[in-house]
Parts: C-alpha cells; sequence; structure tokens
C-alpha cells in the first residue's frame, strides 16, 4: 500500500476538479508517496473489532422544528457572485 | 499610555469599567501598536478602522466569517469574499460587547503549522521574526503576544491554536469538541475543527471561553456546556497529572523543550499535585496518520464548495467542467491541493476501507486509550509542540516534516478532548509550552490546573525583544 | 423462446414540510429565483446542516406504510460530485443505513395481489435547478447555464423496489398506487408535471423461468405514468429483439424527453461515479424513538391498498379499484352506512359522479343516499340535475324526490299508441327486424312526457305494443 502512480495522481485530481500541470503531476506525485506512505502506518493495526467512530461525542436525534425562517434578501445571495443574468447565478454550459 | 503588550482583557476590561480609558481610546492604541509593529510581523489581514461602539478589541482567525469583513480563509480563492452572515461565535462575541480589531492569518484554510501556507505571505514570530509563530494559527498568536490584540479567536483542527501558543508563548484553549460552534467558520475538517481562546492568560482564555461556549442550534454537533468557573485557587491540591510516556519521550523532542516541561511537573508537584507516570501505548505512535487521513478526507469533501459558482474568484473556461478545473487550480495553493488529493484517495472506492474506515477505528482506539489513562487521572501533561520556534523557510519544503509538528497535539484531537497550552519557560529564548489535556468537559479543570501553574511560574508572556 | 420482463423502480417524493430538509428557508416555490435561499442551501463558507424534524418523522411513516424495518439508527452520508446545481459538491443522503428498509407494498389485481418488495426508503435533499440557455445572436451557439437554488434542498424520501415487476402495466400500478398513498398520508401533492414525484426505471430481460439477472437499462425522465409504461413496453421488446438477434444489452441510461413522448430517448454510457460515500460529520445519527415510530404508526389508516381488496369483497374488483383510486371510496361506504344500496351507489359514485366534477368532501351522504335510492323513482332528467348540484352546500334531495317518473300504464299507453299511430313507416320497420327503432319510439315518449315517464316501462310498453 505505498506509494502512488501518476495515473492514480491524476485520477483524484480529476475526481477532485483539480486541474494539474505536468509539472505538478510530478511534484505531487513525490509527496503524496511519501505522505500516503506514512499515513499507511494505520495498515499494521488489526482493529476488526473496534467500531469505527461515529462522532466525537455520543449525541444522536439533533433536529429543528419545521419552523420557517426569513431567507435572504436577493443583494445578499448575490453580494459575492462572479456571474449573474438577472436573478440567476451564471456559469459556462455544464 | 496603554502598554497594549502586556494589558491583559481582565485589565483592560476594569480600565474602560471605571472609565479610566475609553473604548475608543483602547481601539486606537492598538491601531497604533498594528500600524508600528505588524508591518513586521504580518499577523493580520485586515485592520478594522472603526470599532463600531465601546468595547474591549478582539482579533479573529481569518477563517471566522465576520459579516460584512472580508474572510479570506487564507486563501486566494476568497481574497474579496466578504460574508453576509457573522459566525456564531462572531455574532456572540459582538453581543457580548467586543469590538472587532481585525482578522489575523492563517494557514490556507487553516492547513499548516507555521503560517507558510498562506496565501498572504507568513507571519512573524514576536520573539524572533526569523522564525515562525507557528499553525495554523500564526497570525492570532503573533496578534497576541506581539501586543496587537488583548485577545483573540483562533481554530484548532490539529493543534492549529496550541502550537502556536506554545512557540509564541501564551495560552490557547482547544475546547472540546462540540462546545464550540462552527456555524460560519470556513470548514476544514468537520469532526475536529474547534474555535477557542487566544490570550495572555488562563483568566482571560477562561473569560473568553465562556463568551462562545455553549449550545448553537444552527450547529447540529454542538452541545450545552458546564458554567466556566473563572479560576483563584493557586495550588493544585488533590489533582492527578499524568504524564504519559510516549508524549514526553517522543522522537524529535528537543533537551531543551523537555527541561523546560520537567520543570514545571515538578513544580506542580510542589503546588500539590499527584504526579504519575501513564501510558498511551499507540495514541502517539499512530495519531499522526491516523489524522492525516481524516482531516484530508473531511477537507476534500468541505472544499467541493469552491467552484467559483456563487462566490469567490473564478478563472475563465469554455464550459462549466473546464471553469471548475481551473478556477480550483488558480486558487488553491499546495497544501490545501495535496490535501484535497489525500482526503480523495483515502475515501475513494476500492481504498475507503483500508484508509478513511480505518483511520475512524484507530481514533475509536485513541480514544479509548485516553479514556482509560482519565479513570486514573485527571489531567495529563506533555510538552505541546516537539521543538521551539523554527526559521522560516526550514521545513517548508517538506510537507511530512511540517506535519510532524503536530505530533503532540494531535492525539487528544482525535479524541475530541480539550487542551490548553501554558507557556512554562524558554529554550534557547524562545519559548516552551506546556500541553494540559483533559477528559471531554473537564475545562475548569484546565483552567484550575494552568492558572496556578502560571502563577508560580510567572512567566514574562511579552517577548524580550520588545520589553 | 418467452422472455420475461425484470423491472425495478426507483422513486423520489418531495415532502411538503414547510421547510427544506436541512435549513429553514421556507419548502415550494413561489417567488422568484434564488428568493428562497440561505447561506446553508447556497453552501456559503461556514454554512452547516440542521435536520428537519419534521422530514424524518414523515420518512418514517412512508417507510411504516410500505411495512418497511425502521433502522434503529440511521445515518446520513455526503453523496460527492460536482455539478452547477450541487453548491456543497455533495449532496446530503443515506448511504448503508438508512431510516427504513425491507418492506413491500401489495398491489391488488383482480386475479390477487402482486407484491413488490421494497428495498429501502431514505431521507436525502434536493437538487437546485439548471437552466441551460443559448445566447442570442451568436453563431455558434454559445450557451451558457443559469442556476435557481431554490429547489434546492427540498427534503426528498428515495424509494428503491426489488426487481419484482415483470410487466409494464403493473408497473403502473404501482406507481399509481403509491402516488395516491403519498397522498392519503399527506406527505406530498405528488404531482409528475411539477417534479414533485419522479421516478426511474430499470428494465431487463430474461428467459421465463429462469432467475438470473440480465443487463439492465435505466429510463429517465418519464412525466406520466402512461408514458412510462409506453416507454417499459418498448424497451422490453427492444433488448428482447436484441437478444433474439443473438446480440447483448448495453448498459445504458435513456433519457426521454418529458415533452415527447413517442420521440425515442437520447441514449448515453454514464461513466461509473465514485461518491466517496461517508459519514456527514456535520449530522449526528438518528434513533428513531419507540414512542415516534409508534405515533406515526398509529396516525396511518386503511391505505388504499388494502381498502380495494376490502371493497371487492362488496363489489367488483373493478368497481372496488375505481372507488378507491378515484378518491371515492370514503363516499361511498357513508353513503351505504346512510341507507344506499351498495351496487347502486358504486354505480352512481363510479360512472356518474367523477364526470360531474364534484369534490367528495362537499358531499352530504345522507343526501345522496337518499338521491341513490330513488334513483329509478325519479326521471333521470331530474336524477341528473340533483346530481350536479349535491355538491353545493346545503343540498338536500327532497325537491328532487318529489318529481316521480311516470309509471301508471294507463297514462303511459294513450300517448305510446297515438306515437305508433303516427309513424306508420317506422312501426312497420321495427315489426320487420328493424331493432334500433325501439330507441325512436321511447324517445319520442320521453319527449312527449317532458322525460317523465319511466324509461323501462316504456320500453316494455313500446315493444308489447308493436308486437
Amino acid at each position: 500500500m505505498a506509494g502512488i502512480s501518476k495515473e492514480e495522481v491524476l485520477h483524484v485530481a480529476r475526481l477532485a476538479r483539480l486541474e494539474l500541470t505536468d509539472e505538478e503531476v510530478g511534484r505531487f506525485q513525490e509527496q503524496l508517496s511519501a505522505i500516503i506512505e506514512a499515513i499507511s502506518k494505520v495498515s499494521e493495526l488489526d482493529l476488526s473489532d473496534v467500531e469505527p467512530t461515529a462522532h466525537p461525542l455520543e449525541i444522536a436525534n439533533t433536529w429543528a422544528e419545521d419552523e420557517p425562517r426569513p431567507c435572504l434578501p436577493l443583494e445578499d445571495v448575490f453580494a459575492n457572485a462572479p456571474d449573474r443574468a438577472d436573478d440567476y447565478f451564471k456559469v459556462p454550459p455544464a | 499610555m496603554i502598554d497594549t503588550l502586556r494589558l491583559t482583557a481582565e485589565e483592560a476590561w476594569k480600565l474602560v469599567d471605571t472609565k479610566e480609558i475609553s473604548g475608543g481610546e483602547l481601539f486606537a492604541a492598538y491601531l497604533a501598536a498594528i500600524g508600528e509593529r505588524d508591518p513586521e510581523l504580518h499577523a493580520y489581514l485586515h485592520v478594522c478602522k472603526d470599532p463600531g461602539g465601546d468595547g474591549i478589541p478582539i482579533a479573529m482567525k481569518d477563517v471566522i466569517g465576520t459579516k460584512g469583513v472580508r474572510t479570506t480563509a487564507g486563501s486566494k480563492i476568497l481574497e474579496s469574499y466578504v460574508p453576509v452572515f457573522d459566525s456564531t461565535v462572531a455574532a456572540r462575541c459582538k453581543k457580548f460587547g467586543l469590538r472587532l480589531l481585525g482578522k489575523t492569518n492563517t494557514d490556507e484554510f487553516a492547513m499548516g503549522s507555521s503560517t507558510e501556507n498562506s496565501a498572504y505571505g507568513p507571519s512573524h514570530n514576536p520573539w524572533d521574526p526569523t522564525r515562525v509563530p507557528g499553525g495554523s494559527g500564526g497570525g492570532s498568536a503573533a496578534a497576541v503576544s506581539g501586543g496587537l490584540a488583548p485577545w483573540a479567536l483562533g481554530s484548532d483542527t490539529g493543534g492549529s491554536i496550541k502550537q502556536p501558543a506554545a512557540l509564541c508563548g501564551h495560552v490557547g484553549l482547544r475546547p472540546t469538541y462540540g462546545t464550540v460552534s462552527r456555524y460560519g467558520v470556513v470548514a476544514f475538517a468537520s469532526s475536529l475543527d474547534q474555535v477557542g481562546p487566544v490570550a495572555k492568560n488562563v483568566r482571560d482564555c477562561a473569560f473568553l471561553y465562556s463568551i462562545i461556549a455553549g449550545r448553537d442550534e444552527n450547529d447540529s454537533t454542538t452541545v450545552e456546556v458546564p458554567e466556566v468557573e473563572l479560576p483563584t485557587a493557586e495550588d493544585l491540591k488533590g489533582l492527578r497529572i499524568g504524564v504519559p510516556k510516549e508524549m514526553n519521550e517522543a522522537d524529535g523532542i528537543e533537551p531543551g523543550v523537555t527541561a523546560a516541561v520537567r520543570a514545571a511537573i515538578e513544580l506542580a508537584e510542589s503546588l500539590g499535585a499527584e504526579v504519575g507516570e501513564c501510558s498511551l501505548p499507540r495514541s502517539v505512535e499512530y495519531g499522526v496518520a491516523c489524522y492525516y487521513l481524516v482531516a484530508p478526507a473531511e477537507a476534500s469533501s468541505n472544499l467541493g464548495r469552491y467552484d467559483g459558482v456563487r462566490y469567490g474568484r473564478r478563472s475563465d473556461g469554455a464550459d462549466f467542467r473546464e471553469m471548475l478545473m481551473n478556477t480550483r487550480h488558480d486558487g488553491f495553493g499546495d497544501e490545501p491541493k495535496r490535501r484535497i488529493m489525500i482526503g480523495t484517495y483515502a475515501l475513494s472506492s476500492g481504498y475507503y476501507d483500508a484508509y478513511y474506515g480505518k483511520a475512524q477505528r484507530v481514533r475509536t482506539m485513541i480514544r479509548n486509550e485516553h479514556a482509560e489513562v482519565f479513570e486514573k487521572f485527571d489531567l495529563i501533561v506533555s510538552p505541546t509542540s516537539p521543538t521551539v520556534a523554527f526559521k522560516l523557510g526550514e521545513k517548508a519544503g517538506n510537507p511530512l516534516a511540517m506535519y510532524l509538528n503536530d505530533l503532540l497535539t494531535i492525539p487528544s484531537c482525535m479524541a475530541g478532548l480539550p487542551g490548553m497550552n501554558i507557556p512554562v519557560g524558554l529554550s534557547e529564548g524562545l519559548p516552551v509550552g506546556l500541553q494540559l489535556i483533559g477528559p471531554q468537559f473537564s475545562e475548569n479543570t484546565l483552567f484550575r490546573a494552568g492558572h496556578a501553574l502560571e502563577r508560580a511560574i510567572g512567566f514574562d508572556v511579552v517577548p524580550e525583544r520588545l520589553r | 423462446m418467452n422472455w420475461e420482463p425484470v423491472i425495478g423502480l426507483e422513486i423520489h417524493v418531495q415532502l411538503k414540510t414547510r421547510t427544506k430538509m436541512f435549513c429553514r428557508c421556507a419548502n415550494g416555490f413561489g417567488g422568484g429565483p434564488n428568493t428562497q435561499t440561505c447561506p446553508v442551501c447556497l453552501a456559503f463558507p461556514g454554512a452547516l446542516p440542521v435536520a428537519n424534524k419534521r422530514a424524518v418523522e414523515e420518512c418514517i411513516k412512508l417507510g411504516l406504510a410500505l411495512e418497511c424495518e425502521i433502522a434503529d439508527r440511521a445515518v446520513f452520508h455526503r453523496k460527492n460530485y460536482f455539478y452547477p446545481d450541487l453548491p456543497k459538491a455533495y449532496q446530503i443522503s443515506q448511504y448503508d443505513e438508512p431510516l427504513c428498509a425491507g418492506g413491500r407494498l401489495a398491489v391488488p389485481t383482480a386475479d390477487g395481489d402482486v407484491v413488490i418488495g421494497i428495498t429501502r426508503a431514505h431521507l436525502e435533499e434536493d437538487a437546485a435547478k439548471n437552466v441551460h440557455i443559448a445566447a442570442s445572436g451568436r453563431l455558434h451557439g454559445a450557451t451558457a447555464t443559469l442556476v435557481d437554488f431554490n429547489r434546492g434542498g427540498t427534503p426528498l424520501v428515495e424509494i428503491v423496489t426489488e426487481p419484482d415487476l415483470h410487466d409494464a402495466d403493473t408497473a403502473k400500478r404501482f406507481l399509481q398506487l403509491l402516488r395516491q398513498t403519498v397522498i392519503e398520508l399527506d406527505l406530498s401533492d405528488a404531482e409528475l408535471e411539477k417534479g414533485s414525484m419522479r421516478f426511474d426505471v430499470n428494465v431487463s430481460v430474461r428467459p421465463a423461468g429462469s432467475d438470473e439477472l440480465r443487463t439492465r437499462t435505466e429510463l429517465k425522465n418519464m412525466n406520466s405514468f402512461n408514458f412510462a409504461a409506453k416507454g417499459i413496453e418498448r424497451e422490453i421488446a427492444r433488448q428482447i429483439r436484441i437478444y433474439e438477434e443473438g446480440g447483448t444489452v448495453e448498459q445504458e441510461t435513456l433519457h426521454f424527453d418529458p415533452t415527447q413522448e413517442d420521440s425515442p430517448p437520447m441514449r448515453s454510457k454514464e461513466e461509473a461515479q465514485d461518491y466517496r460515500y461517508f459519514p456527514d460529520p456535520d449530522l449526528v445519527p438518528v434513533h428513531p424513538p419507540a414512542e415516534l415510530v409508534d405515533r406515526l404508526r398509529s396516525e396511518i389508516g386503511e391505505l388504499p391498498g388494502a381498502r380495494i381488496k376490502r371493497i371487492a369483497d362488496t363489489l367488483s374488483f373493478y368497481d372496488a379499484d375505481v372507488l378507491v383510486t378515484g378518491g371515492l371510496d370514503r363516499l361511498w361506504s357513508d353513503v351505504v352506512a346512510a341507507g344506499a344500496d351498495a351496487k347502486e351507489a358504486a354505480n352512481v359514485l363510479a360512472n356518474q359522479f367523477v364526470a360531474a366534477g364534484i369534490s367528495p368532501d362537499d358531499v352530504d351522504a345522507g343526501e345522496l343516499a337518499k338521491l341513490v335510492a330513488a334513483r329509478s323513482e325519479i326521471p333521470r332528467a331530474a336524477f341528473d340535475e340533483a346530481l350536479a348540484k349535491v355538491g353545493d352546500a346545503g343540498f338536500t334531495a327532497a325537491p328532487y324526490l318529489e318529481q316521480k317518473v311516470v309509471a301508471d300504464t294507463s297514462e303511459l299507453d294513450p300517448i305510446i299508441e297515438r306515437i305508433i299511430e303516427a309513424n306508420p313507416g317506422q312501426a312497420e320497420q321495427f315489426r320487420s327486424g328493424k331493432e334500433g327503432l325501439l330507441g325512436f319510439f321511447v324517445g319520442q315518449v320521453m319527449k312527449e312526457t317532458g322525460g317523465k315517464a319511466d324509461p323501462r316501462v316504456v320500453n316494455e310498453r313500446v315493444r308489447s305494443k308493436l308486437s
């Protein structure tokens, strides 16, 4: 379980929608390999009888009553919008 | 003449309360100090000109959302982002009458241990500006130790409050997970992030905690907290303090750090504490690996929303996917990119069980080990950071080496436990911090122990070169 | 070779709670684009989800109605992918610990129940709405995508069936029954055109008698049940053709155009997505309390499927089906309880009532019962007129019951004889075999009597006088 190949770097970059230059792929491959090697240390442990931590605190059933609260005014909705068309957010075609 | 280097928040309060000075004068004094020393320290990314009212000033780490005030999370991708809503912690401070001095520097998206990952340049340690102040909350740390704010809010995921506090010589609390709201705080790792107080002394720290802590209906992971007791006792009678072998004798701890911490532990004993050895057999050994699986995994998902659609910087693209990939390439620095990729990898099909799934079990193991120790002890102690402040540039090229700065702060974070740093001495002229860790909801015990030790040690929080 | 279709359904039902699933924006759209949004459903930095208690209850209720096991512990998971209508770049959904699982829905048919297994029913949030537009005046049709986040965050219950359906018609009936169940439980408007109920269909075929599962295709975007039945049938035929020609069916998604039922769908091979599911650390698990589940169970009345079966003991299956699916069986029960004959009442309700467009809630069952009982005693015209008004406030049958049909042959015979005498040609044609002319004579008598004659008696008397 050690190291990561260039293809795998490109694969996770694609999954995460990160464009990478060739130089970056090479550089990250080296760094990520070292990191993955280090974090793979967890494979040394046999924890099959240990439950995964669901949550740092043992809490459940946190929810809210179905009561409406005021929505944002449009100028707040779009205050930081990079591009807008009327009252829509505008992006290049999906 | 207000000595912002020495003034505590409690003292500032008294001055304003008794009308010896006005809130406006107080604010102006900090602005003047910032004008004088921040060009060197670069603690602030944004300084507020107008306090907006009377009250004690406070600085906030730039991951904490502040309505109407730019919040960048130390990243270019949010370089002109101005929130339209306050985070709960900012709102609680405002409601209490605290006035925002400015937003402090941080490693990008709180990922780092030195602020060298900030897209806006690093901050500098007030004790020695050629050295790092720690991270990710190095800006708040430099501000408090550099006399540029009486106190500040920081955030801690794997040690981002405690470690800078150790390197800069002041008090920082990472609260029990779930006691302080994360609503409106730029998320890094949701099951680890906590906002906490950064202050000159334990009493200030406790007081600021009492202002921000408590259940928030906007954050499903918060709970009610026990009432905060401001510490007064100056002894440690009846307190059982454990010294985990693996934390105190780990590889990489500098001898000067060991010496200062050991002296503090002996002092604790003389103050009446029962000190004994204990063991966390695997928490230290596997803590860093566990953290660097869980945190990046959650971060990879939390950072998905930075897509250039609704806010933040957007790059060009012929179609949505191209725009998205360019935006994230151009807007994120290297460390977020690394962590996003590690996190995506750890969650990906075929790898989940071995990586993220496994890490969540390691987390349970760490929690169980700590719980066992806390059956016999009220607190455990160790150095906060293995080293004193290192030189800028020394570790920046080596991500793994940088991660090891958090070796001692990480394990208790994985267990959701509170931890506080207090400065206990110097090594080579630089501050050494002691970490006190307790079980969940034991903040009052931390405050009591920290305060008594602090009083006994009498550490001067003002950097020598600035006295 | 005989082939058996294998059909599974995935249905999404929008709940009509007052607020969205994870924020308290009003649910249900009316305002302009992006007027029903907040930091949470816009995924602003630092925003956090808080689960809608009512939505959790309604999902459990639906699960109970589908005879599911309600989980002891249910968890919300993040489903990670990028698209403009997904602001967090993940959808909060449920993965391997859904709220409800292992149920069934029995579809009554004339030949007995067809029992369809329900694999699971879980809660998730709806995506926002993308509008793809073309910019005007450009040679190459440059386009953009516009996003409206009003719909984003609407609570959805996703229901997945076992592949237990084997023909298009039963699939249609299943969908109709599910829709009616959901509406009667007041969980959703379930309007296909509005998108508050949506469904995808998985279709494959196999040699009759085998239990293998061959490659299936997914049919999407059919927005009516008839459309779905047609689409399914065509796809079944297509797959059978392929196999009979020795080919293989490819795994594809068929995207129908909801406005063009008869157009062949676009086909795509969707690359297998890696959603990197992990439990959402911003939300805590749901442990449905037993009292809550019991209370919800007690709120579920007799469901439509059960009512069809029960009523089919008294009436024909067809009549029972028409009454229940038409929402008329409650009124029918009341009318029968008020004294009307079961079959007569069914007849009137099933045939004439619906055409009159009256809402059953507006009707006084007692008065309608009186009307039904007098159906053969009052003129048809009077009956129809009364029926048209039966939904009016304060309606009473009495005035209409006063008009009696004339059945007295001593009154009718002279009229009949007169008309026969006046139409010797038609009388002759009838006698020589033209049966259809009976209607002519009866019609003339009805006209002559202003519709008040009893048509059965007229019929009988005309026939006897003409022979």
